[in-house]
């Protein structure tokens, strides 16, 4: 995880969120990624969408496996701590995060390769746990730091840079989070600013595991003619599904309810959601409409892209777990331990 | 020679046909007659059909290892018979059911057959096919009592305790019960040589399992967050945690958990989460067996490096593979020590029975966070699963956590910058923080190579600082951790070096070799990296044996490794078969050992 600490730049004159903080407060160290890559694009809107927040950084935890997508963690929020894991393996180190303090925001960052090759099982796991997380797969098809594999994502066709053939089907993030129950999915595209920063606010202010597929096209492996994950063709293959705004809690609402078919969403937190749907007849809240759409797209050789499918009902692991409102991080010890007389009445049981 | 209160027997049936219920009726109720007896349930690794015994060992000398002889078997299983009937000493007995009738050719001589009609009496007294099973073992629980004189009354009593809410079993059980007492009385001339006769050696004591007993240890230090993937012999640990937590961790005033159980999917990911929650600030654990232990590595090695705390129980079993799930060995040493690529090493503490299980699971959260690192309990299936004796588990109330050094908000507003490795006193821990805090304190965790600031480096001196600094933190906690614990006795020349498990054999064995004028000190080591005093303790001795249960001297290994000791300098002594380290093993390895030497 190679990292370059950028200079500090303050401009006096830069705007300030609710909490007083500029976006150069929510940056991290230089990216060390190519020059072009999807990745830093999912990283400058996720400043974007934590300074519209208002979150303090040190109240989010950055979380990640092993690749070129688990590398951005370093490049954004550096007062925030970060978890740079095992390949594969960030699901369960969040999980055990969550479940010790249910307090911060987590987000967690990952490849392809990482989620759906070496960590489908925790992927699919942490869904079934509806662990209270952003999940953003940065999905290029390829594997970049070990030089142009293919990954689970890649499609049947697609040619490697030396012009090998997948012929093995692709798993669809989207299409398994459907299956699995996931009560948030949402595909965007790198390259679509003004689609991506509102669907990660929604994620991250969404009660339970949000996952974001995003297209995010590798320039050095997998950016070329042949490939379904590359700046081309998602120009041209990109069928925005459902359009998205985001109202977070205690900002004035400007958006105009002109819509006809306008969805609204009341988060957890008191925000909104509103949803627009493109295509006719499609119902974000229905997750048989939106498995049915996603995959129409798919055999047409479209990406349905947009917040696919929200259920802001959902239980997530807490709730399932019945756990403490406090952190049990926090949790003073006196009230854990019941002390030496519970354990001489206990010895009674074993006599 | 005087039998009483000095014996074995052991019930040989059919695993789920419920004669686990009087196998443990009958040794508790010796408990309650204040004899020390002890328990060794060994069982298939299946749920119903397959053979399983159970060994009660009544010593009022109170020796708990396991029996060196059977004197009594309850033959109940006619697949084993020629086996268990084999496996009695001479001069012992056997009760079978004789509601059928044993071949001729299993009668030996120098034994004394019992026939109890248990199955014909069981089917004429009760009319469902399962109280007819069941009951059977209540019937031959009846028996064993007449002719091993184990008080009725306290057994009635229990059967009352147990059945308090069920009067229909209740009434079915004591009738049980009588039948095979009354038939005993009626026909064999009882108490046989061999009984039971009332002592008062146990009032200060407890039967208990490890398993239970680490449940315990982890409730008591306040681990909030435990991680797992059912495997056995470990299952019943988290099992047991989870029932603690229901009764002493429920907020009064909601009914919510202050707990979180999550059974993972694998042992993989259940390493991921104690992780994930020892980074956050919670003691957390998961408890596992030897294929979990092979599974996790990867993350073991990761947390040695990230310097990230948790406590890993680990109820070892026989392998390798899938091995003998249920039985013992002591087979992971290796595996635990240096867990993981590269050049990693943990804490291991070595608890010899339930009562240490518990002081043991507690001293292993506190070790976790002065060190910041993985701590293993080495348990083992014997440990872990049988009913063991020990003193009543006690709690001293000033007990209050060690977090180890980490820096609250004021420390970091003091602080001109916090650096993540950066050792400030010499002891080779440096501060950690806690996220979610303050900025101030926020830094990245990688399992990549980072400088004692914390920053990502490939450069190899700064890579060397840090990794050399884990080399000191680790010395310090071999000066740090549980002492070993040193038996001696006056003109000692011989040295026995062991852990955990094999204990009781070894302080039964010893003073049996002191009657053979063999003189030994023991020295049971309770943690790894080894305390300064084990080699001095190897170095005193002309000869030193080093007794442990897994074939390839693996404590011997680890000893001529950390301490420079060379391996031809200890003798081996090994039991691997699966079953618990007897004392009569030890002696004849130990003494012919000797014998040889000096011939």
């Amino acid at each position: 995880m190679t990292s370059i600490s950028k200079p500090p730049v303050r401009h006096p004159s830069a705007q300030k969120n609710q909490i007083g903080l500029t976006k150069a407060d929510y940056e991290g160290g230089m990216s060390t990624l190519c020059a072009g890559c999807g990745h830093d694009s999912v990283t400058a809107a996720l400043i974007q969408a934590f300074w519209e927040l208002d979150l303090p950084p040190h109240r989010a935890a950055k979380m990640s496996g092993i690749g070129c997508s688990s590398k951005t963690t370093a490049y954004f929020m550096k007062q925030s701590h970060g978890f740079n894991s095992v390949h594969g393996r960030m699901p369960s180190v969040t999980t055990g995060a969550n479940a010790a303090n249910r307090d911060l925001t987590y987000i967690g960052i990952s490849g392809d390769g990482d989620s759906l090759n070496i960590g489908f099982g925790q992927l699919a796991h942490a869904i079934r746990r509806n662990v209270n997380m952003l999940y953003v797969i940065e999905n290029n098809g390829v594997y970049g730091l070990t030089k142009g594999q293919f990954s689970a994502s890649a499609d049947v066709g697609s040619k490697s840079r030396k012009g090998e053939v997948n012929e093995q089907t692709p798993i669809d993030p989207v299409l398994l989070a459907l299956t699995l129950g996931a009560t948030f999915v949402a595909r965007s595209f790198s390259g679509d600013k003004t689609q991506l920063v509102p669907i990660l606010k929604a994620g991250l202010s969404h009660h339970g595991f949000a996952l974001i597929d995003v297209i995010s096209p590798c320039v050095s492996f997998n950016d070329h003619e042949g490939s379904a994950k590359s700046y081309a063709y998602m120009r041209r293959h990109e069928v925005e599904v459902v359009e998205t705004d985001f109202v977070p809690l205690r900002r004035e609402i400007k958006v105009p309810e002109t819509h006809e078919e306008l969805t609204v969403v009341r988060m957890h937190d008191g925000s909104e959601v509103r949803l627009h749907a493109t295509a006719p007849g499609y119902n974000p809240r229905s997750r048989d409409t939106a498995y049915r759409h996603v995959q129409a797209c798919v055999r047409k050789g479209e990406v349905a892209t947009g917040l696919l499918f929200i259920d802001e009902s959902g239980r997530e692991m807490h709730d399932m777990q019945r756990t403490v409102t406090t952190p049990l991080a926090q949790l003073p010890y006196d009230v854990l331990c019941p002390g030496s007389a519970v354990l001489d009445s206990l010895m009674e049981r074993y006599r | 020679m005087n039998r009483v209160n000095d014996f074995a027997f052991k019930s040989a049936t059919v695993n789920g046909t419920g004669s686990a219920s009087a196998n443990s009726l009958l040794m508790e109720a010796i408990f309650r007659m204040g004899i020390p007896v002890t328990g060794k349930n060994i069982f298939p690794s299946n749920i119903q059909g397959l053979p399983t015994w159970y060994e009660v060992r009544v010593s009022r000398d109170g020796f708990t290892a396991r029996p060196p002889t059977i004197d009594l078997v309850v033959a109940l299983n006619p697949a084993t018979y020629a086996q268990d009937i084999a496996s009695v000493c001479s001069g012992g007995y056997v009760l079978y059911d004789s509601s059928w009738p044993l071949d001729a050719k299993l009668v030996r001589e120098d034994v004394t057959i019992l026939g109890v009609p248990l199955g014909a009496m069981c089917r004429e007294a009760f009319t469902r096919d399962r109280d007819r099973t069941l009951l059977r073992n209540i019937a031959y629980a009846g028996a064993l009592a007449a002719l091993l004189q184990i008080d009725m009354g306290v057994i009635e009593t229990m059967l009352n305790e147990k059945f308090a809410r069920k009067k229909g079993l209740l009434d079915a059980n004591h009738r049980a019960l009588r039948l095979g007492y009354d038939y005993a009385q009626k026909h064999f001339s009882c108490p046989l040589p061999i009984h039971c006769a009332p002592m008062n050696e146990t009032s200060g004591s407890i039967l208990i399992d490890g398993n239970t007993a680490c449940a315990l240890g982890a409730l008591y230090a306040g681990a909030t967050v435990g991680a797992w993937y059912p495997i056995t012999p470990s299952t019943s640990l988290m099992d047991a945690f989870k029932e603690f937590c229901q009764e002493f961790r429920i907020e009064p005033e909601t009914g919510l958990h202050r707990y979180c159980i999550v059974q993972a999917e694998d042992e993989l990911s259940a390493a991921g989460m104690v992780i994930g929650a020892g980074w956050m600030g919670a003691r957390a654990f998961t408890c596992t067996s030897g294929p979990g232990i092979s599974l996790m590595q990867e993350f073991l090695g990761f947390a040695y490096y990230t310097e990230i705390p948790g406590v890993w129980i680990n109820v070892q079993r026989a392998g390798p593979a899938t091995g003998l799930p249920t039985r013992t060995q002591q087979a992971d040493l290796m595996s635990m020590a240096y867990a993981s690529h590269g050049d990693t090493k943990h804490i291991v503490l070595f608890p010899a029975d339930p009562a240490e299980c518990f002081t043991l699971t507690v001293e292993a959260f506190n070790a976790a966070e002065r060190f910041q690192t993985p701590v293993f309990v080495a348990s083992d299936l014997d440990i872990g699963m049988n009913d063991w004796m020990v003193p009543r588990l006690q709690w001293d109330d000033s007990y209050r956590p060690d977090r180890g050094k980490v820096l609250d908000v004021a420390e970091l507003e003091q602080a001109k910058k916090f650096f993540r490795y950066l050792d400030t006193d010499g002891d080779g821990v440096a501060a950690r923080t806690l996220p979610g805090v303050s900025g101030k304190g926020a830094y990245f965790v990688r399992g990549s190579g980072h400088d004692k600031f914390g920053a990502y480096t490939e450069d190899g001196a700064a890579y060397r600082e840090v990794v050399d600094r884990l080399t000191r933190k680790f010395e310090t906690a071999a000066r740090e951790l549980p002492k070993p614990v040193v038996i001696e006795q006056e003109g000692a020349d011989v040295g026995i070096l062991l852990v955990g498990s094999s204990d009781c054999a070894v302080r039964e064995a010893v003073v049996h070799l002191h009657e053979q004028g063999i003189v030994a000190d023991s020295m049971r080591i309770r943690s790894f990296p080894f305390a300064p005093e084990v080699k001095a303790f190897i170095d005193r001795y002309r000869t030193v044996f080093v007794v442990e249960q897994n074939r390839d001297a693996q404590l011997r290994s680890l000893l001529a490794i950390e301490t420079g000791t060379p391996r031809d300098r200890m003798i081996s002594v090994l039991e691997y078969a699966g079953q618990p380290i007897t004392a009569g093993a030890l002696v004849t390895t130990i003494a012919s050992h000797l014998a040889g030497v000096s011939a």
